[in-house]
């Protein structure tokens, strides 16, 4: 008996069919695609993309230099250095992020104690060679002022979370 | 006397009258402490370190419990736990939340004992105080406001340092802990307050912000910059020293090591510092390559050798050298027939060299000091010279009431009691010789006739009789010849004496060398008038009298000579250098050494390089390499290893600095120094008056060419005189 329907259904090619008509379906059914670059998924405001360094309204870099980031990076990505800047300030001389060891795992925000190390929104930077993706204190200093309005706003959003 | 104590249940014996957080100590049971100390005296102000006492109405501080018979003793019970917290939370009421830019921060007691011990919330809502900060000098950086008034600093002022520098004024929350009036603070063993400082009140201020304590290698070393040989810890951070601290050694340093040990990696880093091979060719310097520099200076030391004779080679080794490279260093030398090598850049007489013992030293620990009696000082300012054999000599007064002479040209501060003083600024000797002849009076000792002659003169006062009386005594005494009789143009004589007055009181006798190892130098050879190990040899030529006449070539390693040198005329000695072929092998070097320098060989710096270290009571510690040579420089012992090959000597094909110490200790067999001290055997009709030399020995920070390049050590008040 198991044989004969099998017969039939291949004869009548059933499960072609089926296939097809789910196919169809789809084809006219309405598109998910989203059409990148044109078109965006939106972001959550906890979106861990590039690194940024961020600096207090008066200009003064948030960064003191606790290394707490680096110690926590399980991929070790991060190399600082600190010294004692000429007002007497605990300050880093070189705040080093290589973004092809670094696994976006966010530990460095977290750990930092005066929200200095961001991940911000930004996840199509690239580099056409190696050194492009090792970020230096300049150019996160750089990545940070460039897009305080919206890291800040994000911070907030989140506040209320913690 | 032992007692049955019960802790946490578990049944036990101790001694009778122990503190009991020194029972759960050696247990391993952590009871929280700041206040306490184990090298410190107990003050028990902290009160973290409460525990429960069986039939006691209040928690009792295990510092200053003593055990008794019977006592039951909780130290994690819910009661102990309650009082722990409510200390914590009283602790922390003023300190700030500064972590993330205090220093201490991952070494922190009170970082660790919060976590442990505390709890994570507090119920003072008041303003909290603020204390401006003190500027304690170039060393020691404060941070007042972080002080939990532990009064660790005040109490290693008082008792370990002698100088009570810090105190603490005001009381409860108006306490203060500070100079009272405005100064930096001057002990040469002022660093340990930071090392015992729970909190990041008292930090140093050359490492301020370099680097975390989580971050750093630890190493284990020894300090060369004395001959103590203090037990240190480099911490480094990728292949750079970050900090030394002090690493306990009961039978050394305690837990305490000099400011001089602690900052001088400061100098390590200096601009001086050279990575090339260089020769000067026509005047002018080349950089060259190591090969085309060995095989040049093979070439010059052998037509110096080959045309003048092997008299004509003189080999200078800093007293800071090691093992191996002393070793090395006079193997080269004697092989080419030349016995013209020495370390011995601060002392110019040498007459009575003969009779050394195996080498000059202590025939005790270094801990064993602070367990005599009477102590005679002869020419030390051993506070100075070598700080912690000064902190045992002050122990020896705070634990046996020792008494302590001196004997100098001049008055130094001490930090101890001092019973008799003789500063007489013309002759060290007189007052030797008064004590000699009270002896001689006393005991009716038979002297020959050119020794009773010249203690015939000598002035004997009260004082003399009371410091041989006190030497005199039955219990331990000692006497120590220090650092400034050796720069002495009569040192002979003062040994001479020294060993007379130490052989008839019945004290022992103790030589302070200059540098970090002399004691390696003479096992190793490093001496003109004998071979390795008390091998009698053919007698060369000694520091000074090789700049007597002209010599062809000189090998120099790791010495200033304009600095270094002490006695004759640097003039002179640097004519002599610049007419000669001079090898520098150096880690430093200055334009006015490239005046007169022909090849120089850049030399790794002792943290570079593995090697053994003698200390003054005969010691022997091995250290690793902390760090890996920089750049294109070597380790010495790597580069005579190489020129000796080049030199045709035998046996030069070491593969490590082991295999060379291991030859040196094979050599040494079980010979100890004990085996001829007797000065006394030197002829004394060939002591004469000679005038005293008036050389003014290196100060505390200019002892050798690193200590001179760290420049918060030059900072201080002993650095700048």
């Amino acid at each position: 008996m198991r044989a004969l329907t099998q017969f039939f259904k291949s004869l009548f090619l059933l499960e072609l069919f089926k296939g097809l008509s789910l196919t169809g379906r789809y084809l006219f059914a309405k598109k998910f695609t989203v059409q990148y670059p044109e078109e965006k998924t939106p972001q959550s405001f906890r979106f861990r993309g590039l690194h940024a360094l961020r600096r207090y309204q008066n200009g003064e870099e948030r960064c003191i230099a606790c290394k707490l980031c680096e110690a926590v990076c399980p991929a070790m990505a991060i190399t600082i250095e600190s010294e004692e800047r000429a007002d007497g300030t605990r300050r880093t001389k070189k705040y080093d992020i290589d973004l092809t060891k670094c696994i976006f795992c966010g530990f460095c925000e977290e750990s930092c104690p005066v929200d200095s190390i961001v991940e911000t929104r930004i996840f199509e930077y690239h580099g056409e060679e190696r050194e492009d993706l090792y970020m230096t204190k300049e150019k996160l200093l750089a990545v940070g002022d460039k897009y305080e309005s919206q890291i800040s706003k994000d911070r907030g959003e989140d506040a209320s979370y913690r | 006397m032992n007692v049955n104590i019960e802790i946490n249940g578990k049944e036990l014996q101790a001694e009778n009258g122990k503190m009991l957080i020194e029972v759960t100590d050696e247990l391993g049971i952590t009871v929280p402490r700041f206040c306490y100390h184990k090298n410190l005296s107990v003050s028990a102000n902290c009160r973290m370190c409460l525990v429960e006492v069986e039939k006691a109405p209040k928690p009792m501080p295990a510092c200053a419990t003593p055990v008794t018979e019977g006592m039951k003793v909780f130290t994690h019970s819910p009661k102990a736990l309650a009082a722990q917290k409510a200390v914590m939370e009283f602790l922390l009421i003023n300190h700030p939340l500064d972590c993330p830019v205090c220093d201490q921060g991952g070494e922190c007691d009170l970082q660790d004992f919060s976590i442990g011990y505390g709890e994570g919330k507090s119920q003072y809502v008041e303003a909290k105080r603020v204390i401006k900060d003190k500027d304690y000098g170039p060393l020691v950086a404060t941070e007042m406001t972080r002080c939990i008034h532990c009064t660790r600093c005040v109490r290693f002022g008082q008792e370990i340092a002698g100088i009570r520098e810090i105190g603490a004024t005001g009381r409860g929350e108006n306490m203060e802990i500070g100079t009272y009036i405005e100064k930096s603070i001057d002990s040469e063993l002022s660093g340990n307050i930071i090392d015992i400082c729970p909190v990041g009140a008292l930090t140093s201020k050359p490492f301020r912000f370099h680097a975390r304590a989580w971050e750093m290698q630890k190493h284990n070393g020894v300090a060369v910059h004395d001959c103590t040989g203090s037990n240190v810890e480099f911490h480094t951070l990728r292949g750079e020293i970050q900090r030394i601290i002090a690493r306990e050694n009961q039978d050394i340093n305690d837990s305490w090591i000099s400011d001089r040990d602690r900052y001088s990696y400061l100098g390590l880093n200096n601009e001086d510092r050279i990575f090339k091979p260089m020769i000067k060719k026509s005047g002018n310097w080349e950089t060259v390559d190591w090969e085309e520099a060995l095989n040049f200076t093979a070439e010059v030391i052998k037509n110096g050798v080959g045309t003048i004779g092997p008299d004509s080679l003189a080999t200078l080794v800093s007293p800071n050298a090691t093992l191996e490279e002393f070793y090395l260093a006079q193997k080269v030398t004697r092989g080419l027939g030349s016995h013209n090598i020495d370390h011995r850049l601060q002392q110019v007489d040498f007459r009575a060299q003969e009779s050394d013992p195996l080498y000059p030293g202590l025939k005790m620990s270094v801990k064993q000091i602070s367990e005599q009696n009477a102590i005679l000082l002869i020419g030390s300012n051993i506070r100075k010279e070598q700080p912690i054999i000064a902190h045992q000599v002050r122990q020896a007064t705070i634990i046996n009431n020792a008494k302590i002479s001196l004997v100098n040209t001049q008055h130094y501060e001490m930090n101890f009691n001092v019973s008799a003083e003789f500063a007489d600024d013309a002759n060290i000797l007189n007052n030797l010789l008064a004590l000699a002849k009270v002896l001689v009076q006393k005991d009716k000792i038979d002297v020959d006739k050119a020794f009773s002659k010249l203690i015939s003169s000598a002035k004997v006062t009260d004082n003399h009789e009371q410091t041989i009386a006190e030497l005199k005594t039955d219990e331990d005494s000692l006497v120590i010849v220090g650092n400034t009789a050796q720069t002495m143009s009569n040192y002979s004589q003062i040994k001479i004496i020294a060993s007379f007055i130490a052989t008839n009181t019945n004290s022992q006798l103790a030589i302070l060398t200059h540098g970090g190892n002399s004691a390696s130098a003479y096992i190793a050879g490093a001496v003109p008038h004998r071979g390795p190990c008390n091998q009698v040899e053919e007698n060369g030529l000694t520091a000074q009298e090789m700049f007597n006449k002209d010599l062809t070539t000189y090998i120099i390693q790791n010495i200033e000579i304009e600095k270094d040198l002490i006695g004759g005329d640097s003039e002179e000695v640097i004519n002599h250098l610049t007419k000669a072929n001079t090898i520098l092998i150096s880690s430093f070097v200055t334009d006015k050494m490239k005046e007169y320098a022909t090849i120089i060989l850049p030399a790794a710096i002792y943290t570079e390089s593995s090697g053994t270290y003698i200390n003054v009571s005969g010691t022997h510690q091995s250290m690793n390499a902390i760090t890996e040579a920089k750049a294109d420089s070597k380790p010495v012992w790597k580069i005579w290893r190489v020129l000796g090959n080049l030199l045709n000597i035998n046996n030069m094909d070491y593969m490590s600095s082991e295999e060379v110490k291991d030859e040196v200790l094979d050599i040494l067999g079980d010979k100890d120094m004990q085996s001829s001290i007797n000065w006394m055997d030197f002829e004394l009709d060939q002591v004469s008056n000679r005038a005293e030399y008036k050389v003014k020995p290196l100060g505390i920070y200019a002892v050798d060419s690193i200590v001179r390049r760290a420049d918060a050590l030059q900072r201080t008040a002993d650095g700048q005189q």
